[in-house]
């Protein structure tokens, strides 16, 4: 079991309800999409696997650790097995791409010789080796992503957590992004992404999470996207 | 920590120097002029102290003994009076000399008045000329010789002056003078700190985001501390150094000028290698502290992202 969680609610301090009761598990290599109206709870539902939200009530584990008890100091090192990918990219604007993706490896401290080797690797992967000189900048927003995704992956996580990682990009270069994605769930990692596009739920047909007004309101195994795009 | 992490926070710190050139230049511009301005004072504060400490060494007491004393007497006496704890000189004066100082010091009027009075019917008294380590308290001293007298049946010692009042006055001027260059000093040190600290939070400000960015990829607190501190300690070590460079040259320029133009400002001003280790110390200390504890304290307020 990789990630699970039991009865987790989740009340912010100005009183909103985002999440009520949410019971769920999800297992090593799965690949799910979190789907759902805006507001509805899915980043809080992410934002709780990495750590950046604890739960009001309920117990929450990810790689074992029970993560709502976690204390501060070791949080890094928990983030460290999940890779977290957004919709706006984060990365360093003054950092190079090599510097972005190697800044993930340079925090755990890797060899020095084994950091150029993996992210020269990753960033082949992604399709950006000969844009590592590059600054964020000077990238496509496609080509940003990959970065993230890069970055996102050269610890070799067990856990990618994408809140709507291809929200700001054009239809062509999402299909490019989610092959992206596939390959890398198809490497090992089990991938967690919420999205508000139709058209790549229905068309790669996987695990279905669907989650309105902080509930789980379906879960399907090779489910469908749902609601009108 | 590994060595090679180190020196990565390292290079860190020197790259985001120039990574984030208009912001280490905004916090650099802060620091050159703040510490310009606090040197400046320093420098002004300690030039006042001196001037004063050289108006206070030149008082004096002097100790009027009777007219028919004679002479081994007067060298008891002196010797009594070297043995007093704050004394630091002692001049016997003869009533000769004595006659012949107050001549000089009536000037063209002296040989007028004074005309009628030789060797022989000299008024007067012979004197002691005494200096004290501690001008402030000259009053003691004075009192101590005055004490002589006692268990001396001839009292020989006839007054003692050191220009009461008029000193006590003199003295509270210069110590009023020193406290308010000390407070100006303290104020404008204080005021550096604000605006070194304020630029330095804007700067930190900017990079909330990069801060954000690197705890979510892992990064423990004493990762993302370590390059800001290097960081912080460059900018205050690069403007302070500059500053120093800019205070002291222009600080000795004005010292030989007044020399070459003697007295310009008609007074002595201290030489440069005498102050000059003292205001490199203090100013580049205090801009290593400032640029740490800039980035430090900023540091730790965005780290709960």
């Amino acid at each position: 079991m990789l990630i699970e969680m039991q009865d987790i609610w989740k009340t912010y301090t100005d009183g909103t309800h985002a999440l009520r009761g949410v019971s769920v598990r999800i297992d090593r290599n799965e690949f799910v999409y979190l789907v759902g109206p805006s507001g509805a709870g899915k980043s809080t539902f992410m934002k709780l696997i990495y750590r950046e939200e604890v739960p009001t009530k309920g117990q929450i584990s990810v790689n074992g650790f029970n993560i709502g008890k976690l204390k501060p100091r070791k949080i890094p090192y928990v983030r460290r097995n999940i890779g977290v990918i957004f919709q706006d990219f984060r990365l360093l604007p003054k950092l190079t791409v090599y510097e972005n993706v190697a800044f993930a490896m340079e925090v755990i401290e890797a060899p020095r010789r084994l950091i150029k080797k993996r992210t020269m690797e990753v960033l082949d992967l992604v399709g950006l080796k000969h844009k590592h000189n590059s600054l964020p900048a000077q990238l496509s927003g496609g080509e940003q992503q990959r970065v993230a995704i890069a970055r996102a992956i050269v610890n070799n996580p067990t856990v990618i957590v994408a809140d709507e990682p291809t929200g700001n990009l054009d239809p062509e270069t999402s299909w490019g992004i989610m092959n992206l994605l596939e390959e890398i769930n198809f490497r090992g990692a089990t991938i967690v992404m919420a999205t508000h596009n139709k058209e790549i739920v229905n068309t790669m047909r996987k695990r279905v999470i669907a989650i309105e007004n902080g509930n789980i309101a379906r879960d399907e195994a090779r489910g469908e996207y749902g609601y009108e795009a | 920590m590994k060595l090679s992490t180190l020196l990565r926070h390292f290079r860190e710190g020197f790259k985001n120097i120039i990574r984030n050139g208009w912001m280490s230049f905004a916090s650099i511009s802060s620091i050159f002029f703040s510490l310009f301005l606090l040197g400046v004072f320093v420098l002004l504060a300690l030039n006042i102290n001196s001037m004063a400490s050289n108006i206070e060494s030149q008082v004096q007491i002097r100790v009027y003994l009777q007219t028919d004393i004679d002479q081994q007497k007067a060298n008891q006496l002196e010797n009594k009076i070297r043995k007093l704890a704050d004394v630091s000189k002692v001049e016997f004066v003869s009533k000769e000399e004595g006659l012949e100082l107050l001549r000089k010091n009536l000037g063209q009027d002296g040989d007028a008045l004074l005309d009628g009075y030789d060797q022989e019917s000299n008024p007067l008294p012979d004197s002691f000329t005494v200096e004290v380590f501690d001008p402030q308290n000259i009053n003691v001293t004075a009192n101590q010789i005055k004490a002589l007298n006692n268990g001396d049946e001839t009292k020989p010692i006839t007054s003692v002056k050191y220009g009461q009042g008029t000193v006590e006055k003199m003295f509270k001027i210069t110590n009023a003078i020193r406290n308010i260059g000390l407070i100006v000093v303290i104020g404008l040190g204080v005021t550096a700190m604000f605006l070194i600290s304020t630029t330095i939070k804007m700067t930190i400000l900017a990079r909330r985001r990069e801060i954000g960015i690197m705890k979510l990829v892992g990064a423990t607190n004493a990762f993302i501390r370590w390059p800001f501190f290097v960081e912080g300690a460059l900018i205050g070590i690069v403007a302070s150094g500059i500053t120093t460079a800019v205070v002291l040259f222009a600080y000795s320029e004005l010292v030989h000028l007044n020399e070459a133009e003697l007295g310009l400002l008609m007074i002595k001003l201290i030489p440069v290698q005498d102050c000059g280790w003292k205001i490199a110390t203090l100013l580049i200390g205090l801009g290593t502290l400032l640029g740490v504890w800039g980035s430090t304290i900023s540091v730790r307020k965005y780290l709960k992202v």
